[in-house]
């Protein structure tokens, strides 16, 4: 093969976040906010409540992060950022990014009365939720963000999950926020351009980002990219923006749209299920895809 | 990355010593997370065509660009595995730690 002179890289190489961190091996978790950080730039303060990004950033008084963090309440990611947000345009500063960084628990559940407070008041946030798709820090338990079919430690093999995961990205349209999106560690180029575009926006702006869990999942560390590719390729979590809550446009359309079966036998969180609930679960994504081809229509 | 924050753990001899303000004084970069590690990548240079694919995707931040080409820092890895799995041309391989 010939030899190039440069690396390619489709990324910037300046690091807000080092190594040493205490994530998982293989967690997705880490690899979003490595990316969110390298399109956010210096100028950007994060409010994190309890989750596993708590945890992993270090024990105090030590940061893997190059930016200021405060650790606030786990229902409190939202209302932190407004507030942080308005104290620093109180003492003149109107540059820095505020960012609220949730996990799934801490954003579908616990902290959405937060989350729909700001954006219905339209603060000028950026509220990022990485969905590991259950309450991991604490051990596995299941959120309104697990999915239908999976095991966690509150919904164990013989009464798995049995209810869908929760549109949350429809109900942030529902409050006409001016830009949301999801994303997806495996498409670092796709996520690095949302969060640089959320940068540029003012008001409130929401940010889906899909990251695979291999303590969670039961799934090989190795395949976490894969993972997140396969959810992307089997439109079980498509990767679309939202403005004003009307205008959809979907990022990627697959070619070939993919069954879901593959991805599910690569996680252990799904061995018990059986090929009709597997086919349930198709007609499921089959019924949600339709729905948002429809919405991101050309009208 | 050069380091902006201090490199070695922080210990504090008395209560005195602990700032007002909760603020972070120094880096993660102490903490040696390659003792976690039970398969080591190893690269082999003759086969990366330099697509930045293992450092873009490494949760650790393991994989630093030397001379246009990938080299894993042993001091952090996990041997998560990604970076072999990923790798197009599969110039990775995850071969088994020497401890
Ligand atoms: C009020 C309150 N209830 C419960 C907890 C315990 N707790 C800490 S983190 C966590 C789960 C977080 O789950 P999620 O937001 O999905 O983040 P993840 O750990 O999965 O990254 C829970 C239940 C808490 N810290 N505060
Ligand atoms: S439990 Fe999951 S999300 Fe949490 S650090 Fe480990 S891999 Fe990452
Ligand atoms: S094995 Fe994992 S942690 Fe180690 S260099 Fe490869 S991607 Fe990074
Ligand atoms: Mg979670």
């Amino acid at each position: 093969m010939k030899k190039e002179k440069t690396m390619k890289l489709s990324l910037p190489t300046e690091e807000l976040m080092g190594s040493g961190h205490l994530a998982c091996q293989g967690c997705a978790a880490t690899l979003a906010m490595r990316y969110v950080l390298k399109a956010l730039g210096q100028k950007t303060a994060l409010c994190i409540p309890a989750c596993c990004w708590s945890v992993i950033d270090g024990p105090f008084p030590h940061s893997s992060l190059g930016v200021p963090i405060f650790h606030c309440a786990f229902e409190t990611a939202a209302s932190s950022a407004s507030g942080l947000k308005a104290g620093l345009e109180m003492v003149g500063d109107m540059e820095t990014t505020v960012v609220a960084w949730a996990g799934d628990g801490g954003t579908f559940d616990i902290g959405i009365q937060a989350l729909s407070g700001a954006a219905e008041r339209n603060d000028d946030i950026i509220y990022i939720c990485y969905d590991n798709e259950a309450y991991m820090n604490t051990g596995i338990q299941r959120s309104s963000a697990t999915p239908y079919g999976a095991w966690t430690t509150t919904t164990p093999v013989k009464h798995f999950k049995n209810r869908p995961k929760k549109d949350i990205d429809a109900i942030m349209a529902a409050h006409r926020i001016p830009y949301q999106a999801t994303a997806n560690t495996s498409y670092p180029e796709d996520l690095f351009k949302k969060a640089k575009k959320a940068k540029e926006i003012k008001g409130t702006r929401f940010l889906h980002i899909y990251t695979p869990c291999p303590t969670g999942w039961k799934s090989r560390p190795e395949d976490t990219v894969k993972l997140g590719r396969m959810a992307v390729q089997n439109c079980i979590f498509p990767l679309y923006e939202v403005e004003n809550g009307e205008k959809y446009t979907l990022n990627i359309k697959p070619r070939e749209k993919k069954p879901v079966n593959d991805y599910f036998r690569l996680q252990g969180r799904f061995r018990h299920l059986k090929e009709e609930h597997l086919k349930f679960i198709q007609a499921e994504v089959d019924h949600s895809w339709e729905r948002l081809l429809k919405l991101a229509e050309p009208k | 990355m050069k380091p902006k924050k201090k490199v070695e753990k922080i210990v504090f001899q008395s209560e005195k010593d602990v700032p007002l303000m909760p603020m972070s004084l120094g880096s993660m970069l102490y903490n040696k997370t390659g003792s976690w590690r039970n398969i080591r990548p190893e690269i082999d240079l003759a086969g990366c065509i330099q697509c930045g694919i293992c450092w873009k995707f490494c949760p650790d931040i393991s994989i630093e660009i030397e001379n246009e080409f990938p080299v894993v820092n042993y001091d952090y890895c996990k041997g998560c595995g990604i970076c072999a799995e990923e790798c197009p041309t599969k110039c990775i391989a995850m071969v088994e730690e020497r401890k």
